[in-house]
């Protein structure tokens, strides 16, 4: 064994896209082997759980959590890690925010588990088998991961220590990540690694906004034209980059995306969405009830759309568990 | 000695909304001092918290006046073109109906939430809508934004070394 610093890496509901861009480093990787050594990786390597079990407490210098939390395993997993561990870090979007899978809090397990075992068109599943907690083999029952009704951020189960945002956090903010960590100085527990100002300061489009929007249509980014120059709000793009911190580059503006919000607010604002949606609103051009709702009709889902990676860590967290809109029966109803 | 002599055993208390009421300065809340004056009696279950101009209201302190125990939110503003900000009111609008949007998405009832123009001289507007409010809340019931503590009995998630002899034999 080495006495280079010990790292770990762990993914929890995620899609796989923030271990991608740890590979992304490439080559850059090959120097980051020679500076630490990764102990834990599932994705990479073949380490067990009950390796890490047999870790002493506080042994792994950082370890990088990425997905959120949906299930009892992945919770256990974070306290582990939590305790083996110096540092925690909450690396991309679903590990600070909940991220994509976090827009499931507008349902809840039972809606969750009626629609993808037993209503979706592409389900054959007569016996109308549902995931269990417990399962029989070989004569042993065996316990299997429960499923919690509500998706949370990493933050929400264990402390963490900083975060590394984006969706997936972008080479530069990783490489800034580590140089702090490496570089002695921390920040004060709880900093998101990323400049804490939004994300039109650093948008090369900045110069070309007017200094009033007033939209009479939201436009679609796939049904029109973007112009490369000109600011996306001003074109009527619901462009997030007022409410969104910056860090990123503005590499989604730059080929003519609007910001979508992965790395989340700035540490001024307790709810992003809240504000990126008061951001948007106050660009609507009209005085008149019925002219703003014709207006609102061109954000057809502006949960999806203001909460896409925050609606776990949002003020309200979750869609009250058995509203109207997310009992079973009012699936059936929309599904048939 | 301290006793608890209140008998809090027998019929089951009904359930009283609390509505966060926020009041723009110069119209819906100087409606309120009227009816305060005028001796009005009114449902008496909005908490009113006065602000400058309805064109103040952040969706944030929607969201968190439902998050910390809010049963509805209430905005009263000056009437369109009253404003004494000059369109204050219309920012207040443009923000109430797409905020409204994104509780209907998350199933939250539409009585919740409402927005209403009252002027200073409107005490009689101001209480039929606090009356009319508080009483389809309490016929809704509460708002329950909590996030319940679950547990799964009888599991423990993690693999044993019973289970990995289960998987290899």
């Amino acid at each position: 064994m080495t006495d280079k610093p010990k790292v770990a890496f762990y993914w929890c509901a995620s899609c796989g896209g923030c271990e991608e861009a740890v590979v992304d480093l490439a080559e850059k990787l090959l120097d980051v082997v020679e500076a630490i050594d990764i102990v834990f990786w599932p994705v990479a390597l073949d380490t067990k759980r009950a390796d890490v079990e047999a870790m002493e407490d506080g042994s792994i210098l950082a370890t990088f959590v990425n997905g959120a939390v949906r299930t009892t395993e992945q919770e256990e997993m974070v306290h582990m890690l939590r305790r083996k561990s110096q540092l925690l870090l909450a690396f991309g979007a679903c590990a600070h925010l909940g991220g994509i899978p976090g827009l499931a809090n507008q349902s809840d397990r039972d809606t969750i588990f009626d629609v993808v075992y037993r209503r979706s068109p592409s389900t054959v599943n007569p016996d109308g088998v549902v995931p269990q907690t417990q399962t029989t083999v070989n004569g042993y029952k065996l316990p299997l991961p429960g499923f919690y009704d509500t998706v949370r951020t990493v933050g929400q189960v264990t402390d963490i220590d900083y975060v590394v945002p984006g969706c997936p956090p972008t080479p530069g903010i990783i490489a800034g990540a580590v140089n702090t960590l490496l570089g002695g100085d921390l920040p004060p527990r709880g900093t998101v690694l990323a400049p804490d100002v939004a994300l039109c300061d650093e948008c090369d489009r900045k110069t070309t906004k007017p200094e009033t929007v007033s939209l009479t249509e939201w436009k679609r980014p796939h049904l029109v034209d973007v112009d490369e120059e000109l600011c996306l709000l001003a074109q009527g793009l619901v462009c997030l980059g007022p409410a969104t911190r910056a860090g990123c580059g503005a590499q989604c503006v730059g080929a003519n995306m609007p910001c979508t919000g992965c790395f989340g607010p700035t540490s001024r604002v307790r709810d992003g969405g809240g504000k990126a949606l008061a951001a948007i609103a106050s660009l609507v051009g009209s005085d008149e009830p019925d002219e703003i709702d014709h207006i609102l009709d061109g954000i057809p889902d502006p949960v999806g759309t203001f909460f896409r990676y925050s609606l776990p860590a949002s003020l309200l967290r979750r869609a009250p568990i058995g509203s109207r809109n997310n009992t079973p029966t009012a699936t059936t109803e929309r599904s048939e | 000695m301290l006793e608890v002599t209140e008998d809090r055993g027998a019929a089951p208390e009904e359930f009283e909304p609390t509505i966060a009421a926020f009041f723009c300065n110069w119209c819906t809340y100087l409606a309120a001092d009227l009816a305060g004056t005028s001796r009005m009696k009114y449902a008496p279950n909005a908490r009113v918290i006065r602000v400058m101009c309805s064109g103040r209201i952040d969706p944030q302190f929607v969201f968190d006046a439902f998050a910390k125990g809010a049963d509805g939110v209430l905005i009263g503003g000056c009437h369109p073109g009253d404003c004494h900000y000059q369109e204050g009111n219309y920012k207040a609008l443009r923000r109430y109906r797409l905020t409204k949007r994104v509780l209907d998405a998350l199933g939250v009832e539409p009585e919740r939430f409402r927005l209403e123009w009252i002027s200073a001289a409107e005490a009689d507007r101001l209480r039929d809508v606090m009356n009319e409010m508080a009483a389809q809340i309490k016929a809704l019931g509460p708002a329950d934004f909590s996030v319940p503590d679950e547990t799964f009995p009888g599991t423990d998630p993690g693999l044993d070394a019973t289970a990995e002899e289960a998987v290899v034999s």
